[in-house]
């Protein structure tokens, strides 16, 4: 018997909402098998890294706070990922983003309210932006890869920040630990739920992924993103300059990145110090990748991996993981949902060989 | 002169692991395919190679495990990214996130361990004098790594495999339609690149500190990229590039150190500047690479996408 | 993997699980007082966390009866820490010991949301109504180091590795090379800062280097043993840091500075049990045997262990403290005039190095 596979005529709406679902229940079952097999109860880690976060009530918020900014960034990604240009510096973005509307933080010293407060995060969105737009000219100008270039710009943007935060920002009254000085009480993010942690950031981020939707299926500008990415000849043809849909996903892309850091630092941290990158870029790539580049999808998935952080925190205690132990949970989830793929371009038949049994082709 | 003999030394220890992971990602990325879970994979050697010397006793079964556990993971990349066509540069973040924590999860029972060492390669009397030190005095793992920059580069240029190799990366269509396999071609090149990976990893592990501790290659993957871009694909440049990396951060300890004094202006210089330069000097030189040749030459030109072949 | 720059091996967060009780939790814990520990690092680092792990014990053992501890490690020193101090308050802990400087404000903030919960901070300088802040005297310990690294330095060379320029690596620099100044006037140090906590291969290119500017001691202000490996291949001398870490290099390692935290723990959680607790201010040191000098290596010749023993002797009755006058800075001004003794607000931001501190920084 052998697989042969056909390629569809259209990609399988079906199976476009099937496949992640299964591949976190998949994730979930192989973890408990491979985790039994370390010798660590693996049930228990499942169900804690899965399932507690959404049964308890009181984790909800650490979901909704660590879910905006993957959301936000897979957003932008999504953009580029779909007209197959590759931001995967996103980290580097966001880490400007903040360190642009911790600047605004710190010029506007003890003024506050929301002109500041807005200002903040139009910075953000600049400075992410702004560095995003080094590859997008690179790539333009001279042609280099921006895979490349923008995942080198990160480790330059960890290194500024690491500058700032123990140089010229440093917190006078700080002692002299690398971090800068928390924000006024008036130049955070409002709380929309007044005793927890849920910023403004979060709304924003429940609000996006709808005008992203918009955006996508009902402008132009949408459809020139999904035409560069799926026939770069006929766009060609078509009259959609390669270069102008480079510098659109890559500026979209920093801005996004930009934004959900200056957000995070004006909701969330208050203060930056060396702490503060923590992978959300580079996370948020998976995100863009589970949501299948839709903006709905990156909505749901940041929402999964959200919990796989804050379940991977219950497991810490309960089972005694390390908690770099629920990446292995979200690679997993990124394994099946690339590899499942394939259900969403082809068709799988089986093909009885000459002397094997024969086996019903299921047909669909 | 003890003064720069030992500075060599302490170069070659900083160069050593990112030459070795660098020299297995030039050879993946001249097949077409670009792994970004480079970290990953050398955490996983680290790991592995650490462990195969605690249960074994023996650090050259030690490495041989460290490079078949690098080639595991570089397989499973392969697999997703070749046998199912999967985004790459998804698939390699992914590998990355998944050896850290599976490396940070078998390590739970490592932490704290102690291993046996390499034994010198040649008589311990050679290395006694420092100056002959400098040539014999290392671990056998920098003498491999000295050993492939060679053999990697002999094999691209001169090999009909490494021919091969560089066509599927150049045209894998026409590589297809010659009769190559383009998938045996790249599954065998990131394999590869996973036990160099695997390898470098366990250099940290074994030889530099020999201990465990979760992340302890401390980003050195991401570096191990920036080499391959910054020697413009080729395996003798790598080694310079190795070698510019190690001088670099020997330089910025001196100068904090108030090592040296024709360096005593760079104490005034942020060491976060120093940190950066790798990856400045690498978004440079890939320009000038870009500038000097559209088609890139050197750039494999299917590099990071799919094979599609029409059938 | 963009973690490069935190303090020990740590990585996002960790927390808490009150949805499900504790695997093996007894039955009759609700009736004991619950005391949460939030760690920086795994409680298998040999260093920090380790040592706040082994206090903890120290509390099961003692008061085991009557309390029931819990623990989070590897909690980021970043506002992740927040909802796992609050979720250790929400699972009813009655006194939370934050174990890290970078849990400060957190700590704060988290306080003022459960007024009735007591909280611990370590190192930090931020109090409340129902917020204590305790520090340990590492550098009554670094006194200890330099005084045998004066006596045994054949150079005179002394290499110091640190993390960042905080207070408490100023202190131990300073600490170290004043008191190897009391045995040899002509030590001098050289200093690294690697800015990070842990890089196990910067810390060894670091060591290397330290010991090519002729250091031969090198003492270590970041958490991995790599320098001590280092030293060991070498055969020169270093101090662990924070545990004894002789078993990763038997020969190079003098003696370490071991935090001991148990003590204090003991004390503070006695207090809670007898509705005694209030806030305070707490700096203890060699004197209530928060720091702890490791077994002397062989190496360490008798006179110079009767050295390292009286300055310990000294600080344990309070006859002697390193930081008293005259004390010069790097560029030879005189900061603390003879016979006067810095005060602890002085030494709790102390942003200078004393003279024969050689490196920029």
């Amino acid at each position: 018997m052998r697989i042969k596979l056909e390629k569809r005529q259209e990609p399988s709406k079906l199976m476009q909402v099937v496949t992640p679902i299964a591949s976190v229940l998949l994730t979930m079952v192989v973890g408990v098998v491979v985790f039994d097999l370390l010798g660590i109860d693996g049930q228990r880690a499942v169900i804690d890294i899965f399932l507690t976060p959404l049964l308890a009530s009181y984790k909800w918020q650490d979901v909704a706070v660590k879910a905006a900014p993957l959301i936000i960034i897979a957003l932008g990604l999504s953009i580029g990922n779909r007209a197959n240009v590759w931001n995967i510096g996103a980290e580097g973005q966001y880490i400007i983003g903040a360190l642009c509307a911790s600047g605004v933080g710190i010029a506007a010293g003890t003024a506050g309210g929301p002109i500041i407060i807005i200002t903040m995060i139009l910075a953000g969105m600049l400075g992410g932006s702004a560095w995003a737009s080094v590859p997008a000219a690179l790539r333009t100008r001279f042609g280099v890869n921006e895979i490349l270039s923008s995942l080198m710009l990160t480790y330059v943007a960890l290194q500024v920040l690491s500058y700032l935060v123990g140089g010229p920002w440093k917190d006078p009254n700080g002692r002299n630990f690398p971090a800068t000085a928390p924000l006024q009480p008036d130049q955070t993010l409002p709380i929309l739920f007044s005793g927890t942690t849920v910023h403004l950031g979060v709304a924003i981020a429940v609000v996006l992924p709808f005008v992203f939707w918009l955006l996508m299926s009902r402008s132009v500008f949408g459809y020139q993103i999904r035409v560069v990415g799926s026939a770069p000849n006929a766009a060609r043809h078509g009259g959609f300059d390669g270069n102008q849909t480079v510098w659109l996903a890559m500026l979209i892309g920093g801005g996004m990145a930009g934004l959900a850091g200056a957000l995070e630092f004006a909701g969330s941290l208050k203060a930056i110090n060396l702490g503060f990158p923590s992978g959300y870029g580079f996370t948020a790539i998976i995100v863009s990748f589970l949501g299948r580049l839709h903006p709905i999808g990156c909505l749901i998935a940041g929402i999964v991996l959200a919990v796989t952080y804050v379940g991977g925190q219950v497991a810490q205690t309960t089972v005694h993981i390390p908690n770099a132990t629920a990446g292995i949970f979200q690679a997993m989830m990124l394994f099946f949902i690339l590899a499942s793929d394939i259900f969403v371009r082809y068709r799988v038949r089986f093909i009885p060989s000459a002397k094997a049994v024969v086996q019903p082709a299921p047909g669909e | 002169m003890d003064f720069l003999i030992a500075a060599i030394i302490t170069i070659v220890g900083i160069s050593t692991p990112i030459l070795l992971a660098g020299l297995g990602e030039l050879v993946v990325e001249k097949s077409g395919v670009l792994n970004l879970g480079v970290e990953g994979m050398m955490l996983v050697g680290a790991i592995a190679g650490f462990a195969a010397t605690v249960l074994t006793g023996n650090p050259w079964l030690g490495v041989i495990g460290a490079a078949v556990a690098g080639a595991l993971a570089a397989s499973l990349f392969g697999f997703f990214v070749l046998t199912l066509n999967s985004n790459q540069v998804a698939t390699g973040l992914a590998l990355t996130i998944f050896g850290t924590g599976l490396s940070s999860l078998i390590g739970l029972s490592f932490v704290g361990r102690i291993v046996p060492q390499f034994g010198s390669v040649f008589p311990p009397e050679l290395a006694r004098d420092p100056l002959l030190k400098v040539l014999f005095g290392y671990s056998p793992v920098v003498y491999f790594a000295l050993i492939m920059v060679f053999a990697v580069g002999w094999f691209l240029k001169s090999t009909r495999a490494g021919l091969i190799l560089r066509a599927v990366g150049e045209n894998d269509l026409s590589a297809h339609s010659i009769g190559y396999s383009v998938i045996g071609v790249r599954y065998a090149a990131v394999a590869f690149g996973g036990a160099m990976a695997g390898i470098g990893g366990a250099y940290f592990s074994m030889v530099i500190t020999p201990m465990w501790a979760e992340r302890m290659t401390a980003g050195r993957g991401w570096i191990a990229l920036a080499l391959v871009l910054f020697a413009g694909w080729r395996a003798g440049r790598l080694l310079v590039g190795a070698i510019f990396f190690g001088v670099l951060m020997w330089m910025e300890l001196n100068a904090k150190a108030g090592g040296l004094s024709f360096l005593s202006f760079a104490q005034y210089i942020p060491s976060q500047f120093w940190a950066a330069m790798p990856y400045l000097m690498t978004v440079v030189v890939l320009t000038l690479i870009s500038m000097r040749d559209r088609v890139g030459l050197n750039a494999p030109a299917c590099l990071g996408k799919p094979f599609l072949p029409a059938t | 993997m963009a973690n490069l720059n935190r303090r020990h091996f740590i990585a996002a967060a960790g927390a808490a699980a009150a949805a499900v009780p504790l695997a093996g939790g007894t039955a009759f814990a609700q009736e004991k007082i619950k005391i949460g520990f939030i760690f920086l690092g795994p409680i298998g680092d040999y260093g920090w966390t380790w040592a706040h792990n082994k206090g903890r014990e120290a509390v099961d053992a003692a008061l085991g009866d009557k309390v029931e501890t819990i623990y989070v490690e590897n909690v980021a020193e970043d506002a992740s820490a927040i909802p796992l101090i609050r979720d250790l308050a929400q699972q009813g802990c009655k006194l939370i010991f934050t174990t890290s400087y970078g849990y400060m404000d957190q700590t704060i903030t988290v306080a003022a949301e459960f007024p009735d919960v007591k909280f611990e901070h370590c190192t930090g300088f931020k109090r409340a109504d129902n917020v204590s802040t305790y520090n340990s005297k590492f550098h009554e310990g670094r006194a200890v180091l330099g005084t045998i690294s004066g006596k045994l330095s054949k150079s005179g060379t002394l290499g110091y590795l640190g993390s960042y320029k905080v207070p408490e690596v100023v202190l131990g620099v300073n600490s170290f090379l004043l008191s190897a100044q009391k045995q040899n006037p002509d030590a001098k140090l050289k200093l690294v800062f690697i800015d990070s906590w842990f890089d196990p291969p910067k810390e060894a290119a670091a060591t290397e280097t330290l010991i090519n500017l002729g250091c031969d001691i090198v003492t270590t202000h970041t958490d991995s043993p790599a320098a001590l490996q280092i030293l060991e291949q070498k055969g020169l001398y270093g101090f662990g840091q924070g545990a004894d870490m002789s078993s990763f290099a038997p020969n190079a390692h003098l003696t370490a500075i071991e935090d001991i935290w148990g003590p204090y723990y003991v004390e503070r959680v006695q207090a809670i049990v007898d509705g005694t607790w209030a806030s305070a201010d707490t700096w203890d040191g060699m004197k209530e045997g928060t720091v702890v000098i490791s077994p002397y290596n062989k190496a360490v010749p008798a006179d110079v262990v009767a050295l390292a023993d009286a300055v310990q002797a000294g600080y344990k009755d309070g006859t002697y403290d390193i930081f008293t006058g005259p004390i010069y800075d790097q560029d030879g001004n005189l900061k603390v005039e003879e016979g006067k003794v810095m005060t602890m607000a002085e030494l709790a931001v102390i942003d200078w190095f004393v003279k024969g501190v050689e490196s920029a920084a």
